[in-house]
């Protein structure tokens, strides 16, 4: 009980810094989530129909994300200098995958002789893409772009490391002095508000997966 | 015969990459305005491709394909399909979209102003035997397999074009529900007179929906291309023969109606004639069965020499009872049905108010299956003569 206490107490007493620091980490997951989910919906377009360059993008997506993080966000200094910028170069290769995976299986999905039909109809290309294929993909789509939003909440408190913004400032600043007063509870806010954050977002996004799926497709 | 070629295909293959021998080789074909132009063929046949050939889903690699005596060959073949409908096996609705937004499709397209797109894709539900107030906003996903096709016909009816191309539209709908669409479709084309192209494998489909048929063997030659009687009464060739199976000749008896039939006299008397009147009309006539007449001349009941002599005159429960009357318009093939069934072997022609105008016998099917065939060959015969 007194954990508790105590970590509400210190919420109250920075509360300020806290609030900066979830909108912080908001905006650099914001910015790396719609940079990525344009680049990957993009690519995922391009590669679908090509077997070759389908199979290089998504295992090149997939190498990213085998990448320890700590390394990757390192790796960036020497181009952008510290701050966010190499975080939010790290954090959108993390993201590339789900959201170009999710877009190339998507388009996969949708049936063949709903595409034949729009053809056989004279839809150009660019019509059956953005009024029949996509539509038909996007919530397979919006599935990728939220579980790259969760991974992308997690992993940006590593953006404090590499001098960025952000939540992770909490979890470092106590970890530098575990056992010191108020240590634990740092860290403690550090994870439940990017938890928190994480399901704000994703209860979001929810929203507006259902908001922009045809109720035709809805289950 | 005589109706200009709604369609023309002139010599047009396809030869696919890195293959010798062409899916398609040298097909001309002509379709006539208003006709149903039956593709049919056994499976690998390529009566999919040269359907498809049409609205230049696939781009022919010889030969030029004209609509009107318009060569479309090389235009765009996106402005080409839109004049042109398509309906496919799987039908493809889109799923996204609400039953008038799909119905729509062209017409949006087309770029027609809003309220004309609304009330034609009312005009075309109701077509489809759909009522719009309660299928206008559904999704493809509330229909039946039957519903979702009638949505795909109404759907490719669209901007109204000329020509359909069908390629096995009933082919994956239950035979009840597919034979029902069948009916309405021909009571639709009566109204529309659209040229239609019709691709199916199941040779009955191709005898029902056809003015005319064309089998096509390997590689979309064209092996019979008439009428589906002249088909059914004269095939070509062992090929034909073998496609369009056995009974073909009982098949050829739905192409013709009981009133082209000469009927012969019939043995009958007025129920209010005595028996023994009823045995020497019999014995004049060589029949084995009299039929019973009332006043009005309707067929009451079917006599033998044995009924009538037992006969106490009023012809209650004596012989057998007439069950079934056809009327001029009835298929040949429905008066074998029936006199399948029936004890004398006959069945009676009655006009609208039931009065009897004539006995069908076995003998008046035989003879005109042997007209049909005559016709036929000799049809055949000149064509030879003037080549």
């Amino acid at each position: 009980m007194d954990g508790f206490s105590s970590w509400f107490a210190y919420v109250g007493d920075h509360w300020s810094d806290v609030l900066t620091g979830t909108l912080e980490h908001a905006r650099i997951v914001a910015i790396v989530v719609v940079t990525a989910t344009v680049f990957s919906v993009i690519l995922g377009i391009l590669v679908e129909r090509h077997p070759a360059a389908r199979a290089a993008s998504l295992s090149i997506a997939g190498i990213f994300l085998t990448i320890p993080s700590l390394a990757m966000f390192a790796l960036f200094i020497p181009l952008v200098g510290i701050g966010n910028p190499p975080a939010e170069i790290a954090l959108f290769l993390y993201a590339i995958l789900p959201i170009l995976r999710n877009t190339v299986t998507g388009l996969d999905s949708v049936s063949p002789a709903v595409v034949e039909s729009a053809k056989g109809m004279g839809m150009g290309n660019t019509q059956q893409l953005l009024q029949i294929r996509l539509p038909l993909a996007w919530p397979i789509i919006m599935a990728g772009i939220r579980i790259s939003t969760l991974i992308t909440v997690g992993i940006a408190a590593i953006a404090v490391l590499v001098g960025g913004d952000g939540l992770g400032g909490f979890i470092q600043g106590g970890l530098t002095r575990l056992g010191l007063p108020n240590s634990y509870e740092s860290v403690w806010v550090g994870t439940i508000f990017t938890v928190a954050l994480g399901l704000v977002l994703d209860i979001l996004l929810s929203l507006a997966q259902r908001l922009t799926t045809s109720r035709g497709l809805r289950i | 015969m005589s109706s200009e070629a709604k369609i023309r295909l002139d010599r047009v293959e396809k030869k696919y990459h890195g293959t010798s021998v062409p899916a398609v080789e040298e097909l001309s074909l002509d379709v006539h305005e208003g006709e149903i132009l039956v593709l049919v063929g056994p499976s690998g046949c390529g009566k999919s491709t040269t359907l498809r050939l049409i609205n230049r889903m696939i781009e022919p690699t010889g030969g030029k394909i004209y609509l009107d005596d318009e060569d479309v060959t090389t235009v765009d073949p996106d402005k080409l399909r839109r004049r042109i409908g398509y309906v496919i096996q799987q039908i493809g609705l889109f799923p996204h979209q609400t039953i008038a937004q799909n119905i729509a499709t062209v017409p949006r397209m087309l770029k027609w102003d809003k309220a004309r797109i609304a009330a034609r894709a009312d005009e075309l539900l109701h077509l489809a035997g759909l009522d719009p107030e309660i299928y206008r906003d559904r999704y493809p996903k509330e229909l039946s397999g039957g519903q979702a096709q009638r949505v795909g016909v109404a759907r490719a009816l669209g901007a109204d074009p000329e020509i359909m191309l069908m390629d096995e539209p009933f082919g994956a709908i239950d035979p009840i529900t597919r034979e029902r669409l069948q009916n309405e479709f021909l009571r639709l084309q009566a109204e529309l007179k659209k040229t239609i192209v019709f691709v199916t494998h199941d040779i009955d489909e191709a005898i029902k929906m056809g003015d005319r048929i064309a089998i096509l063997g390997e590689r979309s030659v064209i092996r019979q291309l008439d009428t589906p009687e002249r088909i059914l009464a004269f095939p070509v060739d062992q090929f034909v023969d073998d496609f369009i199976g056995a009974g073909s000749t009982i098949k050829g008896l739905n192409f013709e109606q009981l009133s082209g039939l000469r009927l012969g006299g019939y043995p009958t008397i007025r129920s209010d004639q005595s028996p023994q009147a009823g045995l020497e009309a019999l014995n004049e006539s060589n029949k084995t069965w009299l039929l019973v007449v009332d006043e009005q001349n309707r067929p009451m009941r079917w006599m033998r020499e044995g009924d009538l002599q037992q006969s106490t005159g009023s012809y209650q429960d004596e012989g057998s009872e007439v069950r079934i009357r056809l009327n001029a318009e009835d298929t040949l093939f429905d008066s074998l049905e029936q006199m399948l069934q029936s004890e004398s072997g006959s069945c009676c022609v009655v006009d609208r108010h039931g009065a009897l105008t004539g006995v069908v016998e076995m003998a008046h099917l035989r003879r005109a299956i042997r007209r049909a065939q005559v016709e036929a060959r000799r049809h055949y015969e000149d064509l030879e003569d003037n080549a």
